[in-house]
Protein backbone atom coordinates (compact mmCIF):
# COMPACT_ATOMS: atom_id res chain seq x y z
CA UNK A 1 0.00 0.00 0.00
CA UNK A 2 1.20 3.51 -0.76
CA UNK A 3 2.41 5.65 2.16
CA UNK A 4 -0.43 8.15 1.64
CA UNK A 5 -3.04 5.43 1.57
CA UNK A 6 -1.76 3.92 4.79
CA UNK A 7 -2.32 7.22 6.62
CA UNK A 8 -5.79 7.73 5.11
CA UNK A 9 -6.72 4.15 5.86
CA UNK A 10 -5.71 4.61 9.48
CA UNK A 11 -7.72 7.80 9.76
CA UNK A 12 -10.83 6.13 8.34
CA UNK A 13 -10.43 2.99 10.43
CA UNK A 14 -9.62 4.75 13.73
CA UNK A 15 -13.20 5.62 14.66
CA UNK A 16 -15.68 4.99 11.82
CA UNK A 17 -18.81 5.80 13.85
CA UNK A 18 -17.30 9.01 15.18
CA UNK A 19 -16.22 9.98 11.64
CA UNK A 20 -19.68 9.54 10.14
CA UNK A 21 -21.24 11.34 13.10
CA UNK A 22 -19.01 14.40 12.67
CA UNK A 23 -19.70 14.36 8.95
CA UNK A 24 -23.49 14.26 9.33
CA UNK A 25 -23.28 16.97 12.01
CA UNK A 26 -21.33 19.15 9.57
CA UNK A 27 -23.97 18.57 6.85
CA UNK A 28 -26.63 19.49 9.41
CA UNK A 29 -24.87 22.71 10.46
CA UNK A 30 -25.86 24.49 7.23
CA UNK A 31 -28.25 22.19 5.39
CA UNK A 32 -31.17 19.97 6.24
CA UNK A 33 -30.48 16.47 7.56
CA UNK A 34 -32.96 13.80 6.62
CA UNK A 35 -33.00 10.15 7.62
CA UNK A 36 -31.36 9.25 4.34
CA UNK A 37 -28.35 11.51 5.01
CA UNK A 38 -27.08 9.13 7.67
CA UNK A 39 -27.47 6.10 5.40
CA UNK A 40 -25.93 7.91 2.42
CA UNK A 41 -22.96 8.96 4.57
CA UNK A 42 -22.42 5.38 5.82
CA UNK A 43 -22.61 3.95 2.33
CA UNK A 44 -20.23 6.50 0.85
CA UNK A 45 -17.88 6.10 3.81
CA UNK A 46 -17.76 2.32 3.28
CA UNK A 47 -17.09 2.73 -0.44
CA UNK A 48 -14.37 5.31 0.24
CA UNK A 49 -12.70 3.11 2.81
CA UNK A 50 -12.79 0.09 0.49
CA UNK A 51 -11.26 2.07 -2.37
CA UNK A 52 -8.45 3.47 -0.18
CA UNK A 53 -7.75 0.07 1.38
CA UNK A 54 -7.57 -1.36 -2.14
CA UNK A 55 -4.71 1.10 -2.79
CA UNK A 56 -6.54 3.40 -5.24
CA UNK A 57 -4.43 6.37 -6.36
CA UNK A 58 -5.55 9.36 -4.27
CA UNK A 59 -4.53 11.82 -6.97
CA UNK A 60 -6.37 10.14 -9.83
CA UNK A 61 -10.08 9.85 -9.22
CA UNK A 62 -10.66 8.62 -12.80
CA UNK A 63 -8.79 5.37 -12.07
CA UNK A 64 -10.55 2.01 -11.96
CA UNK A 65 -9.65 1.77 -8.26
CA UNK A 66 -12.37 4.34 -7.56
CA UNK A 67 -15.07 2.60 -9.62
CA UNK A 68 -17.05 1.53 -6.52
CA UNK A 69 -16.97 5.02 -5.00
CA UNK A 70 -18.00 6.55 -8.31
CA UNK A 71 -21.00 4.24 -8.67
CA UNK A 72 -22.11 4.96 -5.10
CA UNK A 73 -21.81 8.72 -5.72
CA UNK A 74 -23.69 8.45 -9.03
CA UNK A 75 -26.55 6.52 -7.41
CA UNK A 76 -26.64 9.05 -4.58
CA UNK A 77 -26.83 12.12 -6.79
CA UNK A 78 -29.33 10.47 -9.12
CA UNK A 79 -31.70 9.64 -6.29
CA UNK A 80 -31.30 13.15 -4.90
CA UNK A 81 -31.99 14.71 -8.30
CA UNK A 82 -35.11 12.58 -8.63
CA UNK A 83 -36.26 13.70 -5.16
CA UNK A 84 -35.78 17.32 -6.23
CA UNK A 85 -32.87 18.22 -3.92
CA UNK A 86 -30.86 21.23 -5.09
CA UNK A 87 -27.39 20.87 -6.60
CA UNK A 88 -26.01 22.96 -3.72
CA UNK A 89 -27.37 20.58 -1.07
CA UNK A 90 -25.97 17.55 -2.87
CA UNK A 91 -22.46 18.93 -3.28
CA UNK A 92 -22.54 20.36 0.25
CA UNK A 93 -23.16 16.85 1.52
CA UNK A 94 -19.98 15.61 -0.16
CA UNK A 95 -17.89 18.67 0.74
CA UNK A 96 -18.79 18.28 4.42
CA UNK A 97 -16.60 15.18 4.34
CA UNK A 98 -13.61 17.52 4.68
CA UNK A 99 -14.21 18.33 8.33
CA UNK A 100 -13.88 14.83 9.85
CA UNK A 101 -11.17 13.93 7.34
CA UNK A 102 -9.01 16.95 8.19
CA UNK A 103 -9.55 16.43 11.89
CA UNK A 104 -8.45 12.81 11.59
CA UNK A 105 -5.37 13.75 9.59
CA UNK A 106 -4.41 16.40 12.11
CA UNK A 107 -4.59 13.82 14.87
CA UNK A 108 -2.54 11.30 12.87
CA UNK A 109 0.28 13.70 12.06
CA UNK A 110 0.41 15.46 15.41
CA UNK A 111 3.38 17.85 15.43
CA UNK A 112 4.46 17.10 11.83
CA UNK A 113 2.96 20.26 10.29
CA UNK A 114 4.57 19.72 6.90
CA UNK A 115 3.25 16.18 6.57
CA UNK A 116 -0.19 17.28 7.74
CA UNK A 117 -0.29 20.06 5.13
CA UNK A 118 0.65 17.68 2.33
CA UNK A 119 -1.97 15.18 3.42
CA UNK A 120 -4.58 17.94 3.78
CA UNK A 121 -3.86 19.09 0.24
CA UNK A 122 -4.34 15.57 -1.11
CA UNK A 123 -7.51 15.11 0.92
CA UNK A 124 -8.92 18.46 -0.18
CA UNK A 125 -8.29 17.73 -3.86
CA UNK A 126 -9.86 14.32 -3.52
CA UNK A 127 -13.02 15.60 -1.84
CA UNK A 128 -13.29 18.39 -4.42
CA UNK A 129 -13.17 15.81 -7.18
CA UNK A 130 -15.84 13.76 -5.43
CA UNK A 131 -18.05 16.84 -5.19
CA UNK A 132 -17.40 17.79 -8.81
CA UNK A 133 -18.34 14.30 -9.96
CA UNK A 134 -21.52 14.44 -7.90
CA UNK A 135 -22.52 17.80 -9.35
CA UNK A 136 -21.89 16.62 -12.91
CA UNK A 137 -23.97 13.48 -12.43
CA UNK A 138 -26.68 15.50 -10.74
CA UNK A 139 -26.86 17.93 -13.63
CA UNK A 140 -26.92 15.15 -16.23
CA UNK A 141 -29.78 13.45 -14.41
CA UNK A 142 -31.74 16.70 -14.25
CA UNK A 143 -31.19 17.30 -17.95
CA UNK A 144 -32.49 13.84 -18.75
CA UNK A 145 -35.59 14.60 -16.70
CA UNK A 146 -36.11 17.89 -18.53
CA UNK A 147 -35.66 16.30 -21.94
CA UNK A 148 -38.14 13.55 -21.15
CA UNK A 149 -40.65 16.10 -19.96
CA UNK A 150 -40.23 18.18 -23.11
CA UNK A 151 -40.88 15.13 -25.25
CA UNK A 152 -43.94 14.23 -23.22
CA UNK A 153 -45.22 17.78 -23.49
CA UNK A 154 -44.85 17.70 -27.26
CA UNK A 155 -46.77 14.45 -27.51
CA UNK A 156 -49.45 15.53 -25.07
CA UNK A 157 -50.17 18.81 -26.72
CA UNK A 158 -51.65 17.74 -30.03
CA UNK A 159 -54.98 16.01 -29.60
CA UNK A 160 -57.34 16.42 -32.56
CA UNK A 161 -60.90 16.04 -31.32
CA UNK A 162 -63.96 15.26 -33.38
CA UNK A 163 -66.71 17.59 -32.15
CA UNK A 164 -69.41 16.71 -34.63
CA UNK A 165 -69.83 14.99 -37.95
CA UNK A 166 -67.47 16.96 -40.18
CA UNK A 167 -66.19 19.24 -37.41
CA UNK A 168 -62.71 18.80 -35.87
CA UNK A 169 -61.21 20.80 -33.02
CA UNK A 170 -57.67 21.28 -31.75
CA UNK A 171 -57.33 22.75 -28.26
CA UNK A 172 -53.89 24.36 -28.33
CA UNK A 173 -52.18 24.50 -24.94
CA UNK A 174 -48.88 26.20 -24.16
CA UNK A 175 -46.60 28.45 -26.14
CA UNK A 176 -46.67 27.99 -29.90
CA UNK A 177 -43.27 27.62 -31.54
CA UNK A 178 -42.43 26.36 -35.02
CA UNK A 179 -41.86 22.72 -34.06
CA UNK A 180 -45.15 22.53 -32.18
CA UNK A 181 -47.09 24.32 -34.90
CA UNK A 182 -45.65 21.90 -37.43
CA UNK A 183 -46.76 18.92 -35.32
CA UNK A 184 -50.26 20.31 -34.78
CA UNK A 185 -50.57 21.22 -38.45
CA UNK A 186 -49.57 17.75 -39.61
CA UNK A 187 -51.86 16.00 -37.10
CA UNK A 188 -54.80 18.22 -38.01
CA UNK A 189 -54.36 17.96 -41.80
CA UNK A 190 -54.00 14.18 -41.60
CA UNK A 191 -57.19 13.92 -39.55
CA UNK A 192 -59.01 16.17 -42.04
CA UNK A 193 -58.13 13.77 -44.86
CA UNK A 194 -59.01 10.70 -42.76
CA UNK A 195 -62.40 11.96 -41.62
CA UNK A 196 -63.30 14.12 -44.60
CA UNK A 197 -64.16 16.95 -42.21
CA UNK A 198 -64.92 20.28 -43.83
CA UNK A 199 -64.40 22.41 -40.78
CA UNK A 200 -61.59 22.69 -38.27
CA UNK A 201 -61.69 24.78 -35.11
CA UNK A 202 -58.40 25.87 -33.56
CA UNK A 203 -58.97 26.85 -29.95
CA UNK A 204 -56.25 29.03 -28.48
CA UNK A 205 -57.67 29.46 -24.97
CA UNK A 206 -54.61 27.67 -23.58
CA UNK A 207 -52.09 29.81 -25.45
CA UNK A 208 -50.68 32.32 -22.95
CA UNK A 209 -49.44 34.96 -25.37
CA UNK A 210 -49.84 35.76 -29.03
CA UNK A 211 -47.07 37.70 -30.72
CA UNK A 212 -46.32 38.24 -34.40
CA UNK A 213 -44.50 34.91 -34.69
CA UNK A 214 -47.36 32.93 -33.12
CA UNK A 215 -49.83 34.77 -35.35
CA UNK A 216 -47.74 33.87 -38.37
CA UNK A 217 -47.80 30.19 -37.35
CA UNK A 218 -51.58 30.38 -36.96
CA UNK A 219 -51.95 32.01 -40.37
CA UNK A 220 -49.85 29.28 -41.97
CA UNK A 221 -52.01 26.58 -40.44
CA UNK A 222 -55.19 28.30 -41.60
CA UNK A 223 -53.83 28.67 -45.15
CA UNK A 224 -52.81 25.00 -45.27
CA UNK A 225 -56.28 23.96 -44.11
CA UNK A 226 -57.86 26.14 -46.78
CA UNK A 227 -55.60 24.63 -49.45
CA UNK A 228 -56.82 21.18 -48.45
CA UNK A 229 -60.36 22.32 -49.14
CA UNK A 230 -61.59 22.73 -45.58
CA UNK A 231 -62.55 25.80 -43.54
CA UNK A 232 -61.02 27.00 -40.32
CA UNK A 233 -62.30 28.94 -37.32
CA UNK A 234 -60.03 30.29 -34.59
CA UNK A 235 -61.69 30.45 -31.19
CA UNK A 236 -60.80 31.21 -27.61
CA UNK A 237 -59.28 34.64 -28.15
CA UNK A 238 -59.14 36.32 -24.77
CA UNK A 239 -59.76 40.07 -24.46
CA UNK A 240 -56.09 40.85 -23.69
CA UNK A 241 -54.97 38.80 -26.67
CA UNK A 242 -57.46 40.56 -28.94
CA UNK A 243 -55.95 43.88 -27.77
CA UNK A 244 -52.40 42.64 -28.38
CA UNK A 245 -53.31 41.44 -31.87
CA UNK A 246 -54.72 44.84 -32.80
CA UNK A 247 -51.85 46.77 -31.20
CA UNK A 248 -49.28 44.66 -33.02
CA UNK A 249 -51.12 45.32 -36.27
CA UNK A 250 -51.52 41.63 -37.06
CA UNK A 251 -53.90 41.17 -39.96
CA UNK A 252 -56.39 38.40 -39.27
CA UNK A 253 -58.72 39.53 -42.07
CA UNK A 254 -60.20 36.64 -43.96
CA UNK A 255 -60.01 34.34 -40.95
CA UNK A 256 -63.15 33.60 -38.99
CA UNK A 257 -62.52 34.25 -35.30
CA UNK A 258 -64.83 33.58 -32.39
CA UNK A 259 -64.53 34.40 -28.69
CA UNK A 260 -65.32 30.94 -27.36
CA UNK A 261 -65.31 27.36 -28.56
CA UNK A 262 -69.10 27.26 -28.02
CA UNK A 263 -69.59 30.15 -30.47
CA UNK A 264 -67.33 28.42 -32.98
CA UNK A 265 -69.26 25.15 -32.69
CA UNK A 266 -72.53 27.01 -33.14
CA UNK A 267 -71.24 28.61 -36.32
CA UNK A 268 -69.90 25.26 -37.53
CA UNK A 269 -73.30 23.61 -37.01
CA UNK A 270 -75.00 26.48 -38.82
CA UNK A 271 -72.64 26.18 -41.77
CA UNK A 272 -73.24 22.41 -41.93
CA UNK A 273 -77.00 23.07 -41.94
CA UNK A 274 -77.82 21.77 -38.48
CA UNK A 275 -80.49 23.44 -36.35
CA UNK A 276 -80.34 23.14 -32.58
CA UNK A 277 -83.65 23.11 -30.74
CA UNK A 278 -84.44 22.78 -27.06
CA UNK A 279 -87.24 20.47 -25.98
CA UNK A 280 -87.52 21.52 -22.33
CA UNK A 281 -88.51 25.05 -21.58
CA UNK B 1 -44.20 13.73 -74.11
CA UNK B 2 -47.07 12.55 -71.94
CA UNK B 3 -50.18 14.67 -71.68
CA UNK B 4 -52.67 14.92 -68.85
CA UNK B 5 -56.12 13.78 -70.06
CA UNK B 6 -59.01 16.24 -69.80
CA UNK B 7 -62.45 14.64 -69.39
CA UNK B 8 -65.73 16.39 -69.98
CA UNK B 9 -68.59 15.71 -67.59
CA UNK B 10 -71.60 17.83 -68.44
CA UNK B 11 -70.43 21.43 -68.22
CA UNK B 12 -67.43 20.56 -66.09
CA UNK B 13 -63.94 19.60 -67.25
CA UNK B 14 -62.27 17.00 -65.05
CA UNK B 15 -58.48 16.87 -64.84
CA UNK B 16 -56.88 14.14 -62.74
CA UNK B 17 -53.16 14.50 -62.19
CA UNK B 18 -51.78 11.02 -61.54
CA UNK B 19 -48.08 11.60 -62.11
CA UNK B 20 -45.53 14.00 -60.74
CA UNK B 21 -45.81 17.08 -62.88
CA UNK B 22 -42.85 17.94 -65.12
CA UNK B 23 -42.69 21.59 -66.10
CA UNK B 24 -43.34 20.83 -69.78
CA UNK B 25 -46.36 18.66 -68.97
CA UNK B 26 -47.73 21.40 -66.74
CA UNK B 27 -47.36 23.99 -69.50
CA UNK B 28 -49.03 21.65 -72.02
CA UNK B 29 -51.92 21.11 -69.59
CA UNK B 30 -52.38 24.86 -69.29
CA UNK B 31 -52.58 25.15 -73.13
CA UNK B 32 -54.89 22.16 -73.55
CA UNK B 33 -57.19 23.23 -70.78
CA UNK B 34 -57.69 26.77 -72.03
CA UNK B 35 -58.38 25.39 -75.52
CA UNK B 36 -60.90 22.90 -74.13
CA UNK B 37 -62.74 25.50 -72.05
CA UNK B 38 -63.12 27.65 -75.13
CA UNK B 39 -64.21 24.70 -77.29
CA UNK B 40 -66.72 23.10 -74.93
CA UNK B 41 -68.00 26.22 -73.22
CA UNK B 42 -67.45 24.60 -69.83
CA UNK B 43 -68.23 26.70 -66.78
CA UNK B 44 -66.32 24.60 -64.29
CA UNK B 45 -62.88 23.02 -64.04
CA UNK B 46 -62.10 20.38 -61.43
CA UNK B 47 -58.43 19.54 -60.85
CA UNK B 48 -57.87 16.43 -58.74
CA UNK B 49 -54.37 16.38 -57.25
CA UNK B 50 -54.92 13.64 -54.67
CA UNK B 51 -52.20 11.52 -56.28
CA UNK B 52 -49.71 14.38 -56.32
CA UNK B 53 -47.03 13.78 -53.67
CA UNK B 54 -44.41 16.35 -54.61
CA UNK B 55 -44.90 19.99 -55.56
CA UNK B 56 -42.52 22.82 -56.27
CA UNK B 57 -43.12 26.51 -56.65
CA UNK B 58 -43.63 26.11 -60.41
CA UNK B 59 -46.53 23.67 -60.00
CA UNK B 60 -47.99 25.89 -57.29
CA UNK B 61 -47.87 28.90 -59.58
CA UNK B 62 -49.28 26.83 -62.44
CA UNK B 63 -52.35 25.96 -60.37
CA UNK B 64 -52.89 29.63 -59.63
CA UNK B 65 -52.48 30.64 -63.26
CA UNK B 66 -54.81 27.91 -64.55
CA UNK B 67 -57.41 29.22 -62.15
CA UNK B 68 -56.81 32.77 -63.41
CA UNK B 69 -57.05 31.76 -67.08
CA UNK B 70 -60.24 29.77 -66.44
CA UNK B 71 -61.86 32.66 -64.65
CA UNK B 72 -61.10 34.98 -67.59
CA UNK B 73 -62.88 32.41 -69.78
CA UNK B 74 -65.79 32.46 -67.27
CA UNK B 75 -65.16 29.07 -65.66
CA UNK B 76 -64.72 28.34 -61.96
CA UNK B 77 -61.72 26.24 -60.94
CA UNK B 78 -61.78 23.94 -57.92
CA UNK B 79 -58.63 22.14 -56.78
CA UNK B 80 -59.49 18.98 -54.83
CA UNK B 81 -57.77 16.30 -52.76
CA UNK B 82 -54.58 18.12 -51.83
CA UNK B 83 -52.38 15.99 -49.56
CA UNK B 84 -51.34 17.41 -46.17
CA UNK B 85 -47.66 17.36 -47.10
CA UNK B 86 -48.39 19.26 -50.32
CA UNK B 87 -50.45 21.85 -48.46
CA UNK B 88 -47.67 22.39 -45.91
CA UNK B 89 -45.07 22.67 -48.68
CA UNK B 90 -47.08 25.28 -50.56
CA UNK B 91 -47.60 27.32 -47.38
CA UNK B 92 -43.89 27.15 -46.58
CA UNK B 93 -43.14 28.30 -50.15
CA UNK B 94 -45.40 31.28 -49.48
CA UNK B 95 -47.96 30.22 -52.08
CA UNK B 96 -51.38 30.51 -50.50
CA UNK B 97 -53.16 30.23 -53.92
CA UNK B 98 -55.45 33.17 -53.19
CA UNK B 99 -58.48 33.01 -55.46
CA UNK B 100 -58.23 29.28 -56.08
CA UNK B 101 -61.17 27.37 -54.64
CA UNK B 102 -60.47 24.10 -52.88
CA UNK B 103 -62.45 21.07 -51.73
CA UNK B 104 -61.61 17.90 -49.84
CA UNK B 105 -62.49 15.41 -52.59
CA UNK B 106 -63.94 15.12 -56.09
CA UNK B 107 -67.46 14.59 -54.78
CA UNK B 108 -67.43 17.76 -52.70
CA UNK B 109 -65.77 19.69 -55.52
CA UNK B 110 -68.48 18.60 -57.95
CA UNK B 111 -71.18 19.62 -55.46
CA UNK B 112 -69.51 23.01 -55.13
CA UNK B 113 -69.48 23.55 -58.90
CA UNK B 114 -73.07 22.36 -59.24
CA UNK B 115 -74.18 24.81 -56.54
CA UNK B 116 -72.35 27.61 -58.35
CA UNK B 117 -74.05 26.65 -61.60
CA UNK B 118 -77.49 26.82 -59.99
CA UNK B 119 -76.75 30.18 -58.40
CA UNK B 120 -75.68 31.62 -61.75
CA UNK B 121 -78.89 30.52 -63.46
CA UNK B 122 -81.07 31.89 -60.65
Amino acid sequence: MKQENVVFDQVLKAAPEEFVKTWVAEVGSTGAVSGTTQNDARELFAALQASIAADADLNRFDDSGWAKTRSVLAALSQSRAAQGASAGDTSHFVLSLKKPLFAGLQKAFGADARGALDAAWTASTLVDKLAQFTATTYQRTREEVIQRQQQELLELSTPVVKLWEGVLAVPMIGTLDSSRTQLVMEALLTRIVETGSELAIIDITGVPTVDTLVAQHLLKTVTAIRLMGADCIISGIRPQIAQTIVHLGIDLQGITTKATLADALQLAMKKAGFVITRNKA
Amino acid sequence: MERIPILKMGRVLLVTIQVDLQDQVALALQDDLSAQIEKTGANGVLIDISALEIVDSFVGRMLASISGIASVLDATTVVVGMQPAVAITLVELGLSLEGVRTALNVEKGMAMLAADDRNQID
